[in-house]
């Protein structure tokens, strides 16, 4: 059974699709890239995934359960980290994660904050209000957060936006680190080329709410005649036409 | 409902409340000044002449049962609202939390900031002005209970507003217990307004709370018919009120609002 299987799925508002029909399967353990141009339909796919959204068809099975009929029971094993929503500023580190824990129902919630806070190298950030922090801290806060369930299926948007070179290498390390320790899904929403061909196994390409590719990095690089994946972005949303 | 999951948003806004001392003076600040106003009003009234004898102690019962229903009221859009404006409203919504356990914990926290904003201007009502809300009786309890109600269900229809058209209500959350505030009789009784408007204010608990309020005090006496037609109101308005935060957030998830609220 897949962890994650997007069945026809459309979500249409007003006259205008912004996810259409789109099918795909991710396996247990998998961390699969979803790749495509601002407005492609990829935060629409995610908040389906999520249940912020609800499909105007299709379904979203998450470890062979509809996310529309069991949203708690999925929520319970996801987290998500996007640069577009942010922890409450006024909170401190440990006093963020403590609520989130707590939301989630982590057990040894105290050890584990420890854990994430030293895995993360905010152990002397702990009692710091949240606002007061870079925005790169603020990133491994937002990540211990998504971290802080061990979720089995963690969705990353842009989870490196923002971030110097430095910062950015080491959160990849974090999530590559925590993929295959917990064996996580992972679907990784970037617009980053190098970190979905580090970290992803598989890519998926959208373009005007459809998927119009898939495959491995090397696969579509070859596939396409290209150097790299990001000449094969700018070929697919330049020229959708040319994509067999 | 889990109460671990209750708890935590309950805890989220103590953290908040707790780490800034601005915010628990403005929670005592606005009561205190509405009372010891009101308290000097009435007693200049008194002062000249015989025919206001009780109003010191009506128009400060009543000041301070208002500003109960506006604090609780006003909490509970707050508590909203600070999700909002922290940008923390989508993490909410991807953890595991029903809406019924957001409702649960809106409402054990707006009571804390409530009684933070109302208990000292309670306090400073006796000395300053040797009024007390205990001269109400045991009835008080039951009064409370019915505004509590009344202030969460306009919370949640504002809330729902939010969820459904986004911050742009913000302005509503305000000012929405102004627009009731003339209808509801808090500072006199129904017989005051016009045929037409008695009809229109007799739809809202208020008139009952306030008309049973003034029955106490003046003539001791106290209808329970009141009491429980209030009661009645504020649990039809309540059911309505949850069932149009329930069917805002399935409009929202329509309309794809809770990925981008706040921005």
């Amino acid at each position: 059974m897949p962890a994650i299987e997007i069945n026809n799925l459309n979500k249409k508002y007003k006259k205008a699709y912004a996810v259409k029909d789109i099918n795909f399967k991710i396996d247990k353990g998998k961390t699969i890239g979803l790749l495509g141009p601002n407005g492609c339909g990829k935060s629409t796919t995610i908040g389906m995934m999520l249940g912020l959204i609800k499909p105007t068809s299709g379904t979203v099975l998450i470890n062979g359960k509809d996310i529309e009929k069991n949203r708690t029971n999925i929520l319970q094993k996801m987290n998500f980290i996007s640069p577009y929503i942010e922890l409450p500023k006024k909170l401190t580190i440990e006093e963020n994660l403590n609520v989130y824990g707590r939301l989630y129902g982590v057990k040894d919630l105290k050890n584990k904050i420890l854990e994430l806070m030293e895995k993360l190298n905010l152990t002397e950030f702990g009692k710091r209000k949240t606002g007061e922090l870079s925005s790169g801290q603020k990133n491994r806060v937002s990540l211990a957060k998504a971290l802080i369930n061990d979720p089995e299926i963690l969705l990353l948007d842009e989870p490196t936006a923002s971030l110097d070179p430095d910062v950015g290498d080491y959160v990849r390390g974090i999530i590559e680190n925590f993929s295959s320790k917990n064996g996580s899904t992972i679907l990784l929403a970037s617009h980053n080329m190098n970190e979905v061909e580090r970290l992803c196994d598989e890519v998926l390409m959208m373009n005007k709410g459809k998927i119009i590719d898939k495959g491995k990095s090397k696969d579509l690089i070859n596939k396409h005649g290209r150097k790299n994946l990001e000449e094969v972005f700018l070929k697919i949303v330049r020229n959708k036409n040319e994509v067999s | 409902m889990k109460f671990h999951r209750i708890f935590a948003l309950f805890l989220r806004h103590f953290y908040l409340i707790k780490g800034s001392f601005p915010r628990i003076l403005d929670l005592i600040y606005w009561p205190t000044i509405q009372i010891i106003l009101w308290g000097f009003i009435s007693k200049f009234f008194t002062m000249y002449s015989d025919f206001y004898n009780h109003t010191v102690g009506i128009i400060l019962t009543a000041a301070i049962l208002y500003d109960f229903l506006f604090r609780s009221s006003i909490s509970f859009n707050m508590l909203f609202l600070e999700e909002i404006w922290s940008r923390n409203f989508t993490n909410l919504f991807i953890s595991p939390l029903k809406v019924s356990e957001i409702i649960a914990a809106l409402t054990a926290t707006a009571l804390i900031r409530t009684l933070i904003g109302i208990v000292p201007a309670i306090l400073l009502a006796t000395p300053l002005f040797s009024v007390s809300l205990f001269s109400l009786g045991p009835s008080l309890m039951i009064l409370l209970l019915s505004l509590y109600i009344f202030g969460m269900t306009l919370g949640l229809f504002v809330v729902a507003g939010l969820l459904r058209y986004g911050p742009a209500f913000e302005n509503v959350a305000w000012s929405s217990l102004f627009l009731l505030a003339p209808l509801g009789c808090i500072y006199y009784p129904l017989s005051i307004l016009p045929d037409w408007l008695q009809i229109l204010a007799k739809a809202l608990p208020l008139v009952y709370i306030f008309e049973e309020v003034r029955s106490i005090l003046l003539n001791n006496i106290v209808n329970y018919s009141n009491i429980m037609t209030a009661l009645v109101l504020n649990s039809i308005y309540f059911l309505l009120s949850v069932f149009t935060f329930y069917k805002a957030f399935h409009e929202a998830r329509m309309k794809g609002t809770l990925i981008n609220v706040g921005e």
